[in-house]
C-alpha cells in the first residue's frame, strides 16, 4: 500500500470516525484529539502492515481506546483532586449514518462563535483530517500557534450541537465561505517556498465535493464546487516560470485544464436550470463564460456583464462593482468603465483598496492614456500588500514608461 | 493578515526608569507573550541587543564591506518586535497598545506582504 493511498483513505474516514466517537462519548474536543492520534497511528502502521479489513472499525477502536484511557486518567485525576468520581464514560446511542456525522462536523467547525481563521483551521483538522503541523505549514504560522488556535476553538464550541432548523441556511453559508477561504488561500499562492499551500486548493475541492455529495440539492454547494473547478483549471497558466502573475487576458489557454472546465461547466449548467439561484452559481457561470473562450478576444463580455448585474442584485458588494466596471469597459468602451469607477470612488468600503487603482490603470491604458495608466499602476503597487501583485503592477507601469 | 509591531526606543532610555517601572515593562511583555500564545495570534517576537553590538554590511564591487555600528544615525533604534497574525489592522493596533513600551515611546504597526496574489 502506498502512503498516498493510506493518507487519502484516512482523510476520508476522519469525519466519520469523529462522528461515531462524539456520539458515543459526547465530548467533541477530546474525541477530536483521540481521532488525530488514531490517524497518526494508522499512518505509521498501515503502509507497513497493510490496511485492515475494516479500516473504519480499526480507527474507531483505536480512537475509542485513546479516549477512554484519557477519560480514565482524567477521572483518576479528578478523584485524587476532590475525591469525587463522577464520570460515567460510555453512553451508547443508536448510530445514525456517516453522512449526518460529516455534516455535523462541518456545522460544528463552522460555528459562528469562531473567528474565520479558527473555522478554517478546525475544519481542516476535524473534517479534513490534516495534522496541526500541516495546517500550520500551509498558513505559514508556527505549529504551537496553530495548535493553540485549534484548542481554543474547540473550547469555545464545547457543548454546541447541531444547528436548529431555522439556523441551517445561515450555517450553510458559513460552511461555504470557509471552504471558499481555504480554496483561495491555496489558489492565490504562487510558486516557490509556498508550493505546499496549493495543496489547500485540492483539499478545498475535496471537502466541497464531500459537501456536494451530502447536499446535492443545494445549488450554492454545486455553484461553489463549479467555481472552484473552473478557477483551479487555470492554475498552471496563471503564473509564469518565476512565479509572476499572468492576467487572464494573457494566459496560454492551451494550459487550462479542460477536464476541470468540462466538469465545472456541466455542474453549473445543470444547477442553474434546477436550483434556486445564488451568488456562487453566478460567479461559476462567469468563470464558465471565460473558460469557453479559446482566446481572450472571443470572450462573451456581454454575457459576463449581464451576469455581473445579476450578481450585484443577489449579493451587493463593491468588489463585484469593480469587476462590473471592467466588463462595462469591454462591452461599451473604457470611458463607460471609468465613469463607473468614479461612482465607486466614493464608496467607503473601497477606500484605500489597491484594486480600484489597478482597474483604473487598466482602463486608462485601454483608453490610450499612458501617463495616467502608469501613475495609477504605481499607486496600486504602493498600496497592495501582496508581493506578486506588486511585482505585476510595477512591471505594467515600467512597460508604459 | 500578519503585522510586524516595531518597538523604537532610545537605548539609554531604560537607564532613566525606576527599578519598579523597569520591572513593569518586563512583566508587561511576559503578559503580552502569554496572551498572544493563548489567542493563537503569535507568530514570533524578539528583543534586540543594544545598537552598540550592531554590524552593518554593504556589498560594493561584489565584495562585502562590514562596519561597526548601525546603518541609520538616530537617537531611537529598533529595540524589539512582535509578529502577530490577526483579523484586522484595528486588532493589530490594539495589540500594539498592549506593548508596555508604548507608554514611553511609539510602536509602529506594519503589514507584512503576503506571498499570494490574484491574477488581474
Amino acid at each position: 500500500v502506498t502512503d498516498r493511498r493510506v493518507e487519502d483513505l484516512l482523510r476520508a474516514y476522519a469525519p466519520q470516525v469523529l462522528g461515531v466517537l462524539v456520539r458515543r462519548y459526547g465530548d467533541f474536543s477530546d474525541a477530536e484529539d483521540a481521532v488525530q492520534e488514531a490517524l497518526l497511528a494508522a499512518a505509521l502502521q498501515w503502509p507497513r502492515d497493510g490496511v485492515p479489513d475494516n479500516p473504519k472499525a480499526w480507527l474507531v477502536t483505536v480512537a475509542g481506546r485513546r479516549l477512554t484511557d484519557h477519560i480514565r486518567s482524567e477521572t483518576a485525576r479528578r478523584r485524587r483532586e476532590d475525591e469525587m468520581a463522577v464520570l460515567d464514560p460510555v453512553e451508547t446511542r443508536p448510530e445514525v449514518g456517516d453522512r449526518d456525522d460529516t455534516l455535523t462536523q462541518f456545522f460544528l467547525c463552522c460555528h459562528p462563535a469562531l473567528s474565520a481563521p479558527s473555522q478554517v483551521a478546525l475544519t481542516l483538522r476535524a473534517v479534513g483530517g490534516l495534522t496541526t503541523a500541516e495546517i500550520a505549514a500551509a498558513f505559514l504560522v508556527p505549529e504551537a500557534t496553530m495548535a493553540q488556535r485549534i484548542s481554543r476553538a474547540k473550547k469555545s464550541i464545547q457543548g454546541a450541537g447541531f444547528p436548529r432548523p431555522q439556523e441551517l441556511d445561515d450555517r450553510m453559508r458559513v460552511v461555504l465561505h470557509v471552504l471558499y477561504l481555504i480554496f483561495n488561500e491555496g489558489y492565490t499562492a504562487t510558486s516557490g517556498p509556498q508550493l505546499q499551500r496549493t495543496d489547500l486548493t485540492g483539499e478545498a475541492i475535496r471537502l466541497t465535493r464531500l459537501m456536494y455529495a451530502l447536499r446535492p440539492q443545494d445549488g450554492e454547494v454545486a455553484g461553489l464546487l463549479a467555481l472552484m473547478l473552473l478557477t483551479d483549471a487555470r492554475r498552471s497558466a496563471r503564473t509564469g516560470p518565476d512565479g509572476e502573475l499572468i492576467p487572464l487576458a494573457d494566459q496560454d489557454r492551451s494550459r487550462w485544464n479542460t477536464g476541470a472546465i468540462a466538469e465545472g461547466t456541466a455542474i453549473v449548467e445543470r444547477t442553474l436550470s434546477t436550483a434556486r439561484l445564488g451568488p456562487y452559481q453566478v460567479q461559476a457561470a462567469i468563470a464558465a463564460v471565460h473558460a469557453e473562450a479559446s482566446q481572450a478576444a472571443d470572450t462573451d463580455w456581454k454575457q459576463i456583464l449581464s451576469l455581473y448585474h445579476l450578481l450585484q442584485r443577489l449579493a451587493p458588494n463593491p468588489v463585484v462593482l469593480l469587476n462590473q466596471a471592467v466588463a462595462e469597459a469591454m462591452v461599451m468602451g473604457p470611458q463607460a468603465g471609468l465613469a463607473r469607477l468614479d461612482t465607486l470612488a466614493a464608496d467607503d468600503r473601497l477606500a484605500g483598496n489597491h484594486r480600484v487603482d489597478a482597474v483604473r490603470a487598466h482602463l486608462l491604458e485601454m483608453a490610450g492614456d499612458r501617463d495616467g495608466a502608469r501613475s495609477a499602476y504605481l499607486a496600486a503597487a504602493r498600496r497592495t500588500t501582496s508581493l506578486p501583485e506588486q511585482r505585476y503592477l510595477q512591471q505594467r507601469a515600467a512597460e508604459l514608461a | 493578515m500578519k503585522y510586524l509591531l516595531l518597538i523604537h526606543l532610545n537605548p539609554t532610555f531604560f537607564e532613566t526608569l525606576s527599578q519598579e517601572d523597569r520591572d513593569a515593562v518586563f512583566a508587561g511583555h511576559d503578559e503580552l507573550i502569554k496572551l498572544l500564545k493563548e489567542t493563537g495570534e503569535m507568530v514570533g517576537f524578539a528583543a534586540l541587543a543594544d545598537p552598540a553590538n550592531t554590524k552593518t554590511v554593504r556589498v560594493r564591487d561584489e565584495a562585502p564591506v562590514i562596519t561597526d555600528g548601525p546603518f541609520v544615525e538616530a537617537k531611537e533604534f529598533l529595540a524589539g518586535y512582535y509578529v502577530v497574525e490577526c483579523e484586522s489592522v484595528e486588532r493589530a493596533a490594539e495589540l500594539a497598545a498592549m506593548i508596555p513600551d508604548a507608554k514611553y515611546t511609539a510602536i509602529e504597526v506594519r503589514p507584512v506582504m503576503e506571498s499570494g496574489g490574484m491574477e488581474m
